[in-house]
């Protein structure tokens, strides 16, 4: 894991020790809040917060895929969406009795079920699909595209045809995906009665657990000699390629990792939210992910959780008294934050840290030659 | 090693087991445009060769061309006997041939020991680099090439914050790390004041032998601390080869400079 020569140790001995205990000091007192927000929030926040810490997941891979690696997307909807659709699908049809068809199929005049609806009945290819099918698609996606080379600008602007062309099929094939309302009004899942307060603390808690799992394994991940490489890559695509590393697969193992944690956190957000919908998945929430990790900060793992749950916050806040005026403020945040703090919050509390929270407000004000 | 006014040709130059390299009648059309016109050269291994030629002659094209960052229109590259010439990159890089750009080609957001790391790591592949550990022989030569490019005081700085010299050197040790058989270095000394330069002749002279250096520079005073062998080109196509001193009494290729210089003042 470690490449380098430095003997990394500044602090040894009892120093060490403290430095340890402190530098987790913060991360588990957040972490036991989150255990115990069951009991502390009400039962709205708590769903509230559940639904934000599923998309954090989302966020963490694109601190991975933009951050790290450097590859703009612009179409995480899209993989959010599979996942979100691959367990719907299964709490629809697990519902039924043998033979029936899920409500809206009756309705549209359909009479038999689709055939590729078809395995989701199954739990375990449902809960397998939710990682295998935006894992797949995103695999041979982006393999195609980066070994043509195919990067930068172009590859934002593919991806974001992408979620366009995603929530408009999902629409105009609404008698098999229930069109623009999506699918909702979930019963059960895998036997267990939704809507309970303990199958929500229980999901709450699964989240939680991902969200420390996936933290924790993406942080080895970008220590890694992996990791390394893949910032030289972002950095200077030709240099690595010129040193005889072949970079299209370490963009495309970036890429469906930070698919396959887009489809883990659409699925946990459908069964907080209880529905998934295009207007989840297409262009305007596709560019809103970016921009929950560009608030926190794209190389930060904890500054994208940050970012997601302030965005998301600010979210319900805004367009609940102000419906009109969310994309505006949304906007405004993101020019904010590219022009004023390019490392996002993580970069301001790293730079408050090292150099006092002072100067870098002096820096906001009056700008730092670069 | 008298300078020759014939383009070389494959197997006549050397015993095949000796030729290491063999650019075989290289056109390299840029639509319409023939950066490489017919071009030839062998090198045999562990040899020294200096390439110059004026601005927009085609040495970095040929760099290029060898590398497979440009691809030949036609003609060949041969390197170790095989045909490379449409081999993807890395794999041309891996049979053993590094470059170093004529813009420093260092990775600014990393440490000076981690460019190095990259470049001598041995297994390249993909799956390999979730694999912990560094080999000992790899840190080995690292440590080795930082005492040698004189940077081992700054192994931990981010390469962006070098000077352009300790860039240049940097790259170098990087091409060196690799263990490529073959270094194309590109204008090494660009940047460089005259102690540094001799110091870059001095380093790539320690090279020779167990490399084979393909070396393109402008620098009169460098070429002379090379002594090697010069190759000069001009317009895409070869126009002479032989030793430092050869090429500086050569009326023809001091008419392809002096032609150049009237047109172009503002080279160095
Ligand atoms: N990608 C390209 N497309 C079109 N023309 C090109 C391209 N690359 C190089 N050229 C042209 O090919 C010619 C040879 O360029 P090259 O860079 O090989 O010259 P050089 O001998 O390295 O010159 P210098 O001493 O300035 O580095 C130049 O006229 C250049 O403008
Ligand atoms: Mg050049």
């Amino acid at each position: 894991m470690d490449m380098s020569l430095r003997k990394n140790t500044p602090l040894s001995g009892p120093l060490a020790g403290i430095a340890f205990g402190r530098s987790l000091a913060v991360p588990l007192a957040v972490v036991a809040l989150g255990v115990l927000a069951p009991w502390l929030v009400s039962a709205y926040e708590l769903n509230l917060l559940a639904r934000f810490l599923a998309m954090a997941l989302l966020a963490m891979g694109l601190v991975l895929v933009w951050g790290q690696g450097g590859v703009l997307s612009l179409g995480q909807g899209v993989f959010f969406g599979l996942g979100g659709y691959a367990i719907a699908m299964h709490m629809k049809l697990a519902a039924l009795a043998d033979g029936d068809l899920p409500d809206f199929m009756v309705w549209s005049g359909l009479d038999a079920l689709p055939w590729w609806w078809v395995p989701f009945k199954s739990p375990l290819v449902a809960i397998l699909g939710v990682v295998l099918v935006p894992g797949a698609v995103a695999a041979l996606f982006s393999w195609a595209v980066f070994r043509r080379r195919v990067g930068g600008v172009y590859f934002a602007l593919i991806t974001q045809a992408l979620a366009l062309a995603f929530a408009t099929l999902l629409i105009s094939q609404q008698p098999s995906t229930g069109g623009f309302n999506g699918l909702t009004d979930f019963q059960t899942l895998m036997g267990v009665e939704l809507g309970t307060p303990a199958a929500a603390h229980g999901l709450y808690w699964l989240t939680l657990a991902l969200v420390v799992g996936v933290f924790v394994a993406l942080r080895a991940l970008m220590a890694s000699r992996y990791g390394l490489l893949l910032r030289a890559i972002r950095d200077g695509e030709n240099r690595i390629r010129f040193l005889g590393y072949d970079p299209t697969p370490f963009k495309v193992v970036a890429f469906t990792i930070g698919a396959v944690l887009a489809g883990l956190a659409g699925a946990l957000f459908t069964l907080h939210a209880g529905v998934v919908s295009p207007a989840l998945v297409g262009v305007v929430p596709s560019i809103e992910m970016v921009i929950w990790v560009a608030v926190g900060g794209r190389n930060s793992l904890a500054g994208a959780i940050a970012g997601t749950l302030a965005v998301n916050l600010a979210k319900d806040g805004v367009s609940s008294a102000f419906p009109d005026l969310w994309l505006y403020a949304l906007g405004l945040v993101f020019v904010l934050v590219v022009t004023l703090l390019p490392g996002g919050l993580a970069g301001l509390v790293a730079d408050a840290g090292a150099a006092g929270l002072g100067k870098r407000l002096k820096t906001l004000i009056i700008g730092e030659a670069k | 090693m008298t300078a020759q006014a014939t383009a070389p040709h494959i197997g006549t130059t050397a015993p095949a087991s000796n030729l290491l390299l063999a650019v075989d009648g290289v056109t390299v059309d840029f639509d319409g445009f023939k950066a490489l016109n017919g071009f030839s050269l062998t090198l045999d291994r562990g040899t020294l060769r200096v390439l110059i030629g004026p601005n927009g002659a085609g040495k970095s094209t040929l760099c290029d061309t060898i590398i497979g960052r440009v691809r030949a229109t036609s003609g060949r590259v041969i390197f170790k006997g095989q045909d490379i010439t449409h081999l993807p990159e890395h794999e041309i890089v891996r049979r053993g041939i590094c470059r170093k750009f004529q813009t420093p080609g260092v990775l600014p957001g990393l440490s000076v020991v981690d460019n190095l790391m990259i470049a001598a790591r041995r297994d390249r592949r993909w799956w390999s680099s979730f694999r912990h550990g560094v080999a000992a022989e790899e840190k080995a030569r690292v440590a080795d090439i930082l005492e040698t490019i004189g940077l081992a005081d700054r192994a931990a700085a981010p390469a962006g914050q070098l000077a352009h010299g300790e860039k240049q050197w940097l790259e170098i040790g990087m091409v060196v790390a690799t263990r490529a058989d073959l270094l194309l270095l590109d204008e090494p000394t660009a940047g460089m004041g005259p102690a540094e330069t001799s110091q870059t002749a001095a380093l790539i002279r320690r090279l020779v032998g167990q490399h084979t250096v393909l070396v393109i520079d402008h620098d009169m005073s460098f070429l002379e601390q090379l002594d090697a062998r010069v190759t000069v080109m001009h317009q895409g196509q070869f126009l002479k080869e032989g030793s430092v001193a050869a090429i500086r009494a050569d009326a023809d290729v001091a008419a392809v400079y002096l032609g150049r210089a009237k047109e172009d003042t503002h080279h160095d």
